[in-house]
């Protein structure tokens, strides 16, 4: 049988299983820094980051997908970080995001 | 004799309480600060969701209390308050037999957030100055020309822990989505964006006004928070944000940026609240008895509240509790009475 080309493959299912994610990790961040519960997703972090102005990083999205238990990258992700700070001093809600990035590379390296 | 009340604030809920007492046979008197009483409805041009000129609303109330010869004292302060009666700057008492304190709220001073420039590049205004240019009929570049890119900042003063105001202010969301409307009005050839972090539209007419926003007059919307405003070397303002939806970082120039400034606490809440023992609310606000059956008492007897100055509230909702809060001083003097 000849092999009919689609124009699409199949690939891994896109949505986020929550059933599935393993969300002790993320709990365990959320445990160490609570503040970060109170992300309102505004974007100010990405926006002003230095790291995501010169690479394809970003840091609200690294960090809610991390909330949802996707930990797959993100330390790699993470290692674009410059801890810079420049984020924390946005966030309008006051979240130590410098200190959630070394947390996040401190609690993910063997993902 | 006709039983006295004193009302602090010569604002929309100060006038409105001060009718309503009126006429239902007690002698109100207006202590207000400035010159003119009003309050901040006086430098709005028109008014959310209908584009009601804000005069239509303030001219009846001001004319009511002329033409009633209700007693208004202006260009005083109130220092301290009591159940029985007030002290003016200057120490003169003024009795009474309840006080209603009807002192609104502070517009957020923009300069606050130095990131966004404003008072530093041109073109950067707020929502409040940009209501006082329609009135003036002079929305304009700083160099006369036209703007042809807008964009409008929500939530500048609100929501943000870096200046102590953590509460929405409620009303700028919906001024946000007016203001653009009226700026495409004035300017069909420009663009004009809003950033937000969220939109709520929580009145009766609002969610319509939003949705018409975009579909009739394709107003932008971008979910995220500008996080700094800079100069460009040709004079226009470029902006950064991140676009949230599509998960990347935005950056845009543009003619002209509107803040759209939040409603915060007057200082001297605190100053009112411990001359009477009154609570304040974390955000600084007065806080009322109770949200449900006491919105328009306070923790002390004979001490009312109306308007802004318990929570960022609109207009509407201000000069329904004007209302209510005149009627619970009067089922207070009856029962002292009976
Ligand atoms: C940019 C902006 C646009 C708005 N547009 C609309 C709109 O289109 N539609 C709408 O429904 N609402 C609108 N609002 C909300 C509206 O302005 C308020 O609901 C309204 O002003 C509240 O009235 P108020 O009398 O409680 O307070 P205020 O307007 O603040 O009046 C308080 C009065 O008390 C006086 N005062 C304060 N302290 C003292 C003191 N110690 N002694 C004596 N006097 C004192 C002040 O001088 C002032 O005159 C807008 C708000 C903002 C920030
Ligand atoms: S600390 Fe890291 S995430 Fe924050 S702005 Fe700097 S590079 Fe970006
Ligand atoms: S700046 Fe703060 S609130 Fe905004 S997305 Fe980043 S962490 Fe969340
Ligand atoms: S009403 Fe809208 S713009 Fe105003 S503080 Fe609340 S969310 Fe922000």
């Amino acid at each position: 049988m000849r092999n009919i080309k689609f124009g699409y493959g199949i690939s891994k299912p896109r949505a986020i299983d929550i059933d599935s994610n393993d969300l002790r990790k993320s709990n365990e961040i959320l445990r160490e820094m609570p503040e970060l519960q109170t992300c309102i997703g505004c974007g100010s972090c990405t926006a002003s980051c230095t790291a995501g102005n010169l690479t394809q990083f970003n840091f609200r999205r690294v960090h809610t997908l991390v909330r949802r238990g996707e930990y797959m990258g993100a330390y790699e992700e993470m290692n674009k970080c410059m801890l810079c700070g420049k984020c924390r001093l946005v966030c309008p809600r006051g979240i130590n995001t410098r200190g959630l990035a070394m947390l996040i590379k401190r609690k993910l390296g063997d993902f | 004799m006709k039983p006295r009340v004193v009302i602090v604030g010569g604002g929309a809920a100060g006038m409105a309480a001060a009718l309503r007492l009126e006429s239902r046979g007690v002698e109100p008197v207006i202590v207000e600060r400035e010159e003119v009483t009003g309050g901040k409805v006086r430098n709005w041009h028109k008014l959310f969701p209908t584009f009601t000129p804000a005069e239509e609303v303030l001219e009846p109330l001001c004319r009511g209390i002329v033409e009633r010869g209700i007693e208004c004292r202006t260009g005083v302060s109130v220092e301290a308050v009591s159940a029985d009666g007030v002290v003016l700057a200057g120490g003169e008492r003024v009795e009474a037999d309840a006080v209603v304190v009807a002192t609104g709220f502070t517009l957020f001073d923009a300069h606050r957030k130095q990131e966004y420039g404003y008072g530093i590049y041109d073109n950067v205004v707020t929502s409040a100055d940009l209501e006082q240019m329609m009135n003036r009929g002079s929305v304009r570049l700083a160099d006369g020309s036209a703007p042809r890119r807008i964009a409008i900042l929500h939530c500048v003063g609100s929501r943000d822990e870096k200046v102590c105001q953590s509460h929405c202010s409620k009303v700028c969301c919906i001024t946000g989505v007016k203001q653009a409307i009226e700026l495409k009005k004035m300017f069909p050839e420009a663009d004009v964006f809003n950033f937000y972090m969220d939109i709520r539209m929580f009145g009766p007419g609002y969610e319509e006004l939003y949705r018409e926003a975009q579909q009739s007059y394709n107003i932008h919307f971008v979910r995220g928070r500008i996080s700094e405003a800079s100069p460009t070397i040709n004079g226009r303002i470029q902006i950064k944000a991140e676009d949230t939806l599509t998960g990347r970082p935005l950056k845009m120039s543009i003619d002209m940026l509107v803040l759209l400034v939040g409603m915060r606490a007057n200082d001297d809440n605190a100053s009112l609240a411990a001359s009477a023992g009154l609570a304040l609310a974390p955000n600084g606000f007065m806080q009322n008895k109770d949200p449900f059956t006491g919105a328009v008492r306070s923790q002390r007897e004979g001490i009312f509240y109306a308007g802004a100055v318990t929570a960022p509230k609109s207009l509407a909702d201000t000069l329904a509790e004007a209302s209510m809060a005149a009627d619970a001083v009067v089922d207070y003097l009856n029962a002292d009475r009976r």
